[in-house]
């Protein structure tokens, strides 16, 4: 955190906007608790639902599993090299993310497809009501995430990105992570369970 | 400049701008209150000059049920969500956290702006209801499905309501966010938790509270949408019929809304609570000049109060039919809520007990505060026990409790708050002879509006009721809902009294300087109104927040910011 210069005096020394983005993140939790709590709830009162793989494609849910844990993985490697304020390195990273990230969007947007052409909407039955709400919800941060990505990746153009703006990229990883881990809870509950 | 003033970061503007708008939302909600009174007071008698205003609802003046519904709905969701939330969040939230921590600002200025211009985007979304089809939302506050779920059952109204709320809902987050941030990140030197003005114990739980409980809400409005507009059953049942013809939906479930509207809403009631909770235990110890009893046990009451508030919600449920075991545990949870507001309740009593009381309009709304809160909190035991819930649900007697708690207890603490930091605010001290008048007349007049409620509702007259006449055994009501509409004519015409206070003191007021209430706390020892960045040097700490009366003292006030005598600690 030393090399980020950014120490505002703030009372607890944890600078405010990564305060912010954990309190931020706090009511992500709670959003998303509130989806899949009534998913649960609503699974519970059918006496029937579609078994494991029946309607939806585990193969694809497990690529893009993949896609989004690796995408984590070079967003960690991203904020380790603006701790090295290594900038090379950090749009590097930022750009495999983002590319990771898009391609996990890109397979759900073919899986959404494939729905679509057998007639499968939100409003068709309870079970598309529930996937593509839950799916869509975490589509749309995903792309909340790509979108902030592309916007730190613009201002690392900028002069002494490293020190100026770098505690951004750390901030932006958390939220990242955060949308990572509501997809590891979303794949079992929608796909395997 | 003036693009600056209007579009300001300044918390102090942005607190002044949730104040003055909040306050206007309040006189809208108190007029579709005082049309509401006119039909239950005098059932289906004209209203002529109605009918310009609303040639459908009113048609020749005289009310349609559909209208009444409409009524009952706007003012509940008007009152809570534009009037009494940001009001005491976001007005006193905004202008109190930075000046009582010695904050310069926000952490977070123009988050804070943004906060407060989606309070008018959500009312205006809102508000476009009553230019639609069908007019505004008219399913309740609480918009229960399967009523509010379809476009069969409720107009676009409806919609319009959810996707306001949803947008309220954001600004009370992204003000949540700020608050905590601010509170934990910028406190002057010296400013440790346990020095914190009890207000700001309040509203920093209140932000919590806030923060956690909100999301809910949007993910349960957010649903509500997706089945009004695009057809999904998250809260349809199968089998519904409306109008001869059936809904295609199945395999919804209406008790999941109830669940989660009331994980917010619960919460929510503590929102509207603990900051007037706070402001009151800031406002005992400057008019009895003593310091507060129990300032800790207060302080972690609040806490306390917050996190049993979450274990609650199912207490608003008793009769929808979900599992009686259920049932139980939530009447014991509730139950448990007494016990620190008990403990907050004897610790004022505590605080009076021989004081030197000085009874200026701030403290006066404060006793009325404490007052009416404890018949508000008290008829909120009866209503938390199950076997005596399955009487009184949904009766009158549940309205009379939650306008002891919001009007006697959110607004009188909202009053004690205004009159208390007005000078602070606007560098003049408000009329105290007619603040004193307007208390006594708002006092007088609420408890004869409300009181009668509890007898109402013992006697069988259910709520949300447009025609109670039409029922034989309720019939004999007229009379005293007539006084009781009479009343209601009288509080709400007193309110002009502090409209006028309001508007005539920021130019003929008398001048505050910058302690007129010779108070210890940090607001206090700036210019009033304070200046852009607050202090002209950052504050330091040295003591608590309610050092009155300390014996050996040349005051008998002593501000935090004085240093401790030399030799001692
Ligand atoms: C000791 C504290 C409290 C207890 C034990 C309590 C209990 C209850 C219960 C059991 C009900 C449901 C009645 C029914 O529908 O049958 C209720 C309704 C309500 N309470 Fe409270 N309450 C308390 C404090 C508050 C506070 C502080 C507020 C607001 C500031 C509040 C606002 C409301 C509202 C708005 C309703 C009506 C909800 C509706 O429209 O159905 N209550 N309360
Ligand atoms: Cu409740």
């Amino acid at each position: 955190m030393t090399t980020l210069a950014q120490a505002q005096d703030t009372t607890t020394g944890i600078p405010s906007a990564k305060l912010g983005m954990w309190l931020f993140l706090a009511s992500e939790v709670m959003f998303f608790t509130g989806l899949i709590g009534a998913y649960i709830v609503l699974r519970a009162g059918m006496s029937s639902w579609p078994h494991l793989g029946e309607e939806l494609s585990i193969p694809a849910a497990a690529i893009n599993t993949f896609l989004l844990l690796t995408s984590s993985m070079t967003m960690a490697m991203g904020v380790a090299a603006v701790h090295r304020a290594d900038v090379k390195k950090l749009r590097l990273f930022l750009a495999l993310t983002i590319l990771l990230g898009s391609a996990f969007l890109g397979v759900k947007g073919w899986e959404y497809s494939v729905k679509f052409a057998h007639g499968h909407f939100p409003g068709t039955a309870i079970f598309w009501d529930c996937y593509f709400m839950l799916t869509g919800f975490h589509g749309l941060h995903v792309l909340g995430g790509v979108i902030a990505n592309l916007w730190i990746l613009r201002l690392t153009l900028g002069q002494d990105f490293s020190e100026r703006r770098g505690h951004l990229v750390e901030i932006s990883g958390l939220y990242w992570h955060f949308v990572d881990l509501v997809w590891i809870f979303l794949f079992p509950l929608l796909y395997l369970i | 400049m003036s693009r600056n003033k209007i579009f300001s970061t300044d918390h102090k503007t942005i607190g002044i701008q949730f104040l003055v708008s909040s306050l206007i939302f309040m006189g809208l909600g108190g007029l579709l209150a005082m049309l509401m009174r006119w039909q239950l007071g005098w059932p289906g008698s004209a209203l002529p000059w109605m009918e310009r205003m609303a040639p459908q609802g009113m048609p020749g003046g005289i009310m349609l049920p559909e209208y009444y519904n409409m009524l009952f709905t706007m003012h509940g969701s008007i009152m809570i969500f534009f009037g009494v939330i940001p009001l005491l969040v976001g007005a006193f939230g905004n202008y109190l956290i930075p000046l009582k921590i010695g904050a310069p600002d926000m952490a977070f200025p123009r988050l804070n702006m943004l906060s407060f211009w989606l309070l008018p985007v959500s009312a205006a979304t809102v508000l476009t209801g009553f230019l639609a089809e069908g007019g505004a939302a008219a399913a309740g506050w609480t918009a229960y499905p399967p009523l509010s779920g379809t476009q069969a059952t409720m107009g676009a109204g409806q919609t319009f309501w959810a996707a306001g709320v949803i947008v309220l809902g954001f600004s009370s987050i992204l003000g949540a966010i700020n608050y905590i941030a601010t509170i934990v990140n910028h406190r002057a030197p010296g400013m440790t938790f346990h020095r914190m003005p009890i207000s700001i114990w309040a509203l920093f739980t209140t932000a919590i509270l806030t923060l956690l409980a909100t999301p809910v809400l949007a993910a349960a409005m957010i649903l509500l949408l997706l089945d009004r507009a695009v057809g999904t059953s998250f809260f349809l049942p199968a089998g519904m019929i409306v109008d001869g013809s059936a809904l295609a939906h199945a395999g919804g479930q209406p008790l999941l809304w109830q669940h989660l509207f009331w994980f917010y809403s619960h919460p929510a009631v503590y929102i509207m609570i603990l900051p007037a909770m706070g402001f009151v235990s800031d406002i005992l110890p400057t008019f009895a000049r003593k310091p507060l009893f129990g300032y800790k046990a207060i302080a972690y009451a609040a806490v306390a109060i917050g996190a049993v508030g979450f274990l609650v919600w199912a207490h608003h449920m008793f009769q929808s039919g979900m599992n009686p075991a259920l049932g139980t545990s939530f009447m014991i949870a509730t139950m448990v809520v007494a016990v620190p507001t008990g403990v907050k309740v004897f610790s004022w009593l505590g605080t009076l007990w021989r004081g030197d009381i000085r009874l200026a309009t701030p403290m006066l709304h404060a006793l009325g505060f404490i007052s009416m809160f404890v018949i508000g909190g008290l008829t909120g035991i009866f209503l938390g026990s199950t076997p005596v819930n399955m009487y009184l649900h949904d009766t009158y007697f549940v309205v009379g409790h939650l306008h002891y708690v919001l009007f006697g207890g959110s607004l009188f603490g909202a009053f004690a708050g205004i009159t208390f930091w007005y000078p602070k605010m606007f560098g003049r001290q408000m009329n105290d002879r007619l603040g004193r008048i307007h208390f006594w007349l708002t006092f007088v007049f609420f408890n004869s509006v409300m009181f009668p409620m509890f007898a109402l509702g013992m006697s069988g007259m259910p709520r949300r009721i447009y025609d109670y006449t039409q029922y034989p055994a309720l019939a004999h009501l007229t009379d005293i809902n007539r006084l009781m509409s009479i009343a209601a004519f009288c509080l709400a015409a007193s309110q002009i009294l502090f409209a006028f206070n309001f508007l005539w003191s920021l130019a003929k007021g008398k001048p505050a300087g910058q302690n007129p209430w010779q108070a210890t706390t940090l607001e206090w020892t700036t210019s009033s109104p304070p200046p852009h960045g607050n202090f002209a040097q950052t504050p330091v700490v040295h003591r608590g927040p309610y050092e009155y009366s300390v014996p050996g003292a040349a005051r008998d006030w002593t501000p935090q910011t004085e240093e401790p005598p030399r030799g001692q600690g």
